[in-house]
């Protein structure tokens, strides 16, 4: 019925599945077959190469964990935005963003400035042991930097929409303030507060721009992953980076995977205790 | 945009004690937000320009104009002016089949729309170098005939376009899905051809919308940085965008002029967050609920 009327199908159908085809599938497909040439037996090798392995565990430890301590500074941050009105709040709504809208070499530089042991910070906490600059926390800290507004920015919709009902009556029949949030906001929150963790997870493992900087990059200790792809194309080894590549491409989408079976589960019981 | 704390979902103001724990608790809570956003967010910004004028105004003006710098500029603002149009036009193609026609495999497009935010920039960069790099598919071919595509403008280009596809289509379709179709269909009925119904119901309908997908697509095509510095090859003046010569310019230990190119790019988010702040606020229901992600 519809089709018979709108006109452009078959044109913007076809445009988008070819422009889409150029664009993303068959870079992608070469991505594919340029790592599938190094067979399981270097596959094995690759992964088995201790800086190998160390940068891959960074890249997604370092990327858990921060995701981790966005979901907790997220919803500090989405909460007081919307529950509260104080000064100066449109400003750091706003602000919240910045992270998407500044270029990640400007965050990198930007960061470094700061927390390097003669930085504006880091002359305060080198001195105290405090080490945070070239070293593991640093990369942590930049990928708790691009996650951030993800955490915010999903929570912050659900927050506004949610029922006052629900809280008053728990507060009518005695629950304290904190009893309310943890007891009944809390597990309302939590499928949410999952999405925002995945999309914070999903670009911390993959950042390049504002890691490199402030990590320092040491062999082992502070280099992540996709910094040896850059490293194992300097070198021409194509098959090595692509096949690094296709492992974290793959790795990523199981984490999203389980993590979005996790959100169905929770939504569930989020259900089932309403 | 919220209803106040005292008024309910019925209407009915609601006395609430003055309870000090509570009263203390709250502004605590402020207080934890505000200092983290401040020592977060708006000292990294602050740092950026304290130390872009670190030397006074004049040398943060004589090293913007270095000719480094001014072609570093010019070629970020051709690679988005090529990159950006492309994404438009793809990102309407893309709403208009997906928000107006049932089709099989709809959700699996949709799905490989997304595809670029969750892909690392290093990827995305390195899937051209497959492609069109020395040993890359078509490599030897390109080689053959002169054409230089990594290390040069075009790879350029291409990462960019890639890195910000997603960004003009996930703007549009949810918002053309929210509208419906009643309205082209009525132009058509009373007589419109396609284009006619196109440039005066369609476009009209979703200019805002489209103009913040602009907005964001525009932003990430001039800051970004991982995909574009794989197929770089870092070529003074040639293939150095903005957030390259930053790079450059940082490993050289010229910290003035890295963080003087750095406050161009910041200056440039400021007015992107000024933009998108005053659209959401005068035009909010016209850009529709969006899902964050990416942008």
């Amino acid at each position: 019925m519809r089709r018979r009327i709108l006109p452009g199908f078959g044109l913007s159908l076809g445009y988008a599945l070819a422009y889409l085809g150029l664009i993303v599938l068959l870079p992608l497909a070469a991505l594919a077959w340029k790592a599938s040439g190094i067979g399981l037996h270097g596959l094995i090798r690759l992964l088995s190469s201790p800086r190998t392995f160390a940068a891959l565990k960074l890249s997604f430890v370092g990327a858990t964990f921060a995701a981790v301590v966005n979901a907790f500074v997220g919803l500090l941050v989405a909460w007081v935005l919307v529950r509260y009105r104080f000064p100066g709040r449109r400003l750091f709504d706003a602000l919240v963003d910045l992270p998407f809208a500044l270029p990640t070499a400007v965050a990198g530089i930007a960061l470094t400035a700061l927390y390097a042991p003669n930085g504006w910070l880091g002359q305060w906490l080198v001195p105290h042991g405090i080490q945070i600059a070239y070293a593991p926390p640093g990369v942590i800290l930049a990928m708790v930097f691009v996650g951030f507004p993800f955490v915010v920015r999903t929570l912050q919709p659900v927050l506004e929409s949610l029922d006052r009902d629900v809280e008053e009556a728990a507060e009518s029949l005695g629950a304290s303030h904190p009893q309310t949030f943890f007891r009944v906001i809390l597990p309302m929150l939590f499928p949410t507060l999952l999405t925002g963790f995945a999309l914070a997870l999903a670009r911390a493992v993959g950042e390049y721009g504002s890691v490199i900087f402030i990590a320092g990059n040491i062999p082992m200790r502070s280099e992540i992953a996709p910094l040896l792809i850059v490293e194992k194309l300097e070198e021409f080894d194509y098959a090595g980076a692509a096949a690094l590549g296709m492992v974290m491409l793959i790795a990523s989408f199981v984490l999203l995977i389980v993590i979005s079976l996790l959100q169905r589960w929770s939504r569930r019981w989020a259900e089932h205790t309403r | 945009m919220t209803a106040s704390s005292t008024t309910s979902a019925t209407g009915i103001r609601h006395r609430r004690a003055p309870h000090w724990p509570r009263k203390i608790g709250r502004s605590l809570l402020i207080l934890a937000a505000v200092i983290f956003l401040a020592v977060f967010l708006v000292l990294p910004l602050s740092v950026v320009f304290v130390e872009a004028f670190r030397q006074g105004m004049h040398a943060y003006l004589s090293t913007i104009k270095q000719p480094e710098a001014l072609s570093a500029i010019r070629l970020t603002l051709l690679v988005a002016v090529i990159a950006v149009p492309l994404n438009i036009v793809f990102g309407i193609a893309a709403a208009w089949a997906m928000a107006r026609f049932e089709f099989r495999g709809k959700a699996l497009l949709g799905a490989f729309i997304d595809l670029p935010f969750s892909i690392s920039p290093v990827i995305s960069g390195l899937v051209y170098v497959l492609l069109f790099g020395a040993q890359g598919w078509f490599g030897p071919w390109l080689q053959a005939h002169h054409v230089k595509i990594i290390f040069a403008v075009p790879g350029l280009v291409l990462a960019t376009i890639f890195i910000t596809l997603p960004f003009i289509a996930r703007e549009l379709i949810p918002l053309m899905q929210a509208q419906g179709s009643d309205e082209e269909e009525a132009a058509r009925v009373l007589g419109a051809g396609g284009w006619q119904m196109f440039f005066r119901v369609t476009l009209p309908n979703i200019r805002w919308a489209l103009l913040y997908g602009v907005l964001l697509c525009n932003a990430r095509a001039m800051g970004e940085f991982g995909a574009v510095s794989v197929v770089s090859g870092h070529i003074r003046g040639l293939t150095t965008t903005m957030p390259l010569e930053v790079e450059m310019r940082y490993n050289e230990y010229d910290y003035v002029g890295a963080f003087a190119v750095a406050s161009l790019l910041a200056l440039l988010a400021l007015l992107t967050l000024a933009i998108k702040t005053l659209l959401e606020w005068r035009y909010g229901d016209e850009i529709a609920a969006h899902a964050p992600g990416g942008h």
